[in-house]
């Protein structure tokens, strides 16, 4: 089974993920932040990263640059899910390391289509 | 939505499109009314039913028979056609010749062409020779003008389009998206009923029909696939919907790379002409 890790600093959007994801066959992780992710990250890297931008402690952007630096930090798909959406911050994301871009609000459809599409399933 | 309301909306739009709509459908039918009820101005889908069946406005029917013939769509839907046009097709027709012609029949609110001129552009460099030209029909007004205008919700652009290609090849406008001015000039738009004679849109060396013929009754189907067939150039390529490929008509036979993907058959028409 897949490990997904879900990173938002909002409870009830780790939870809508998770579901969504669970009934995708993946197994999640949470974390409340960059931070906390990039510990996760170290102690085991994860398949796939659903990645909010605006956190706490570590926002998401500068923890997709912090994890590609990482040994093995380069494995992980991330996949963005924020209600960021100017086009030159999605592009700065992505200048940043992520792999895909889920603008919020989001549905499992486009979760799904979007994980296809980054290759996780 | 009452059973006898159903039997009529589905015989007039089986009249004007071959459009095949059985009771299974019965939701799709009154979800689709109840939009179209609304912009008109009905209280109720059985309101709208009444108007059709007691006033046969044109206006009316016409726009009946739109909102049930416009299927859900989306960005580069199913991918393996898409794929297998970008590695087999197009390389081959581009090195025989210099101007490729693509129909999307049935194209909806637009992804199909959009998708297309999309790869095209995008995968450049494999056939730098190419020209493409882009025909895209639909027997909807309301779906070509949304396809025309290129604009998308932000629930759209995510339906099977890459961040990469959305950033690359779209514009923000507002709430929505909207596809660049370059892609939109690429396409030609135009309405177009399958049931009618489209000879004059003249020959393509590929054709997207996909998801349209699998809701014509087989009859209506078979007439449009043989004259689908005519309008295909010999060494073309016609791609079919998912699980749209069953009962084909001998004027074609699978391609290489399955997906809906068949090749005019070269005996075809011979011996009639």
């Amino acid at each position: 089974m897949k490990i997904c890790l879900v990173v938002d600093d909002s409870r009830v959007v780790r939870k809508v993920a998770r579901r969504i994801l669970e009934g995708l066959d993946f197994e999640i992780a949470e974390a409340g932040d960059g931070m906390e992710a990039l510990a996760f990250c170290r102690a085991a890297m994860p398949d796939a990263i659903l990645l909010d931008w605006s956190m706490p402690v570590m926002d998401g952007l500068e923890f997709v640059r912090r994890l590609r630096q990482e040994p093995g930090g380069e494995a992980p798909v991330v996949v963005f899910c924020t209600s960021e959406n100017e086009p030159l911050r999605i592009a700065e994301a992505l200048d940043g390391g992520a792999d895909e871009y889920i603008m919020k609000p989001f549905d499992g459809d486009i979760i799904e289509a979007k994980f296809v599409q980054a290759g996780l399933i | 939505m009452k059973p006898e309301d159903l039997e009529f909306v589905a015989a007039m739009a089986r009249a004007r499109t071959g459009l095949m709509l059985g009771s299974e459908r019965a939701f799709f039918v009154e979800s689709r009314l109840s939009t179209l009820a609304r912009r008109e101005g009905l209280p109720t889908v059985d309101a709208l039913v009444a108007q059709l069946r007691a006033a046969p406005d044109e206006a009316l029917i016409r726009a009946a028979v739109e909102v049930l013939a416009t299927p859900e769509t989306s960005f580069f839907r199913d991918r393996t056609p898409f794929d297998h046009l970008r590695d087999e097709v197009l390389p081959e027709l581009a090195a025989r010749r210099g101007r490729v012609r693509v129909w999307s029949a049935g194209c909806s609110t637009g992804q199909e062409p959009y998708s297309l001129a999309m790869m095209v552009e995008e995968h450049g460099s494999r056939f730098p020779n190419l020209k493409l030209e882009i025909v895209a029909t639909d027997l909807s007004t309301r779906a070509l003008e949304k396809a025309q205008s290129g604009l998308y919700t932000q629930f759209e652009v995510q339906r099977g389009l890459p961040i990469r290609l959305l950033i690359r090849h779209f514009e923000k406008a507002g709430d929505n998206w909207q596809a660049s001015a370059r892609l939109r000039q690429t396409v030609r738009w135009g309405r177009l009923n399958l049931m009618n004679d489209f000879s004059k849109l003249g020959r393509f060396d590929v054709i997207f029909c996909r998801n349209v013929l699998s809701y014509f009754d087989p009859t209506a189907r078979r007439e449009v696939l043989s004259r689908l067939a005519v309008a295909l150039a010999e060494d073309g390529c016609l791609i079919l919907g998912a699980g749209e490929a069953a009962d084909l008509p001998e004027a074609f036979e699978p391609a290489r790379g399955g997906a809906g993907l068949h090749r005019r058959n070269p005996g075809y028409g011979k011996a009639a002409a």
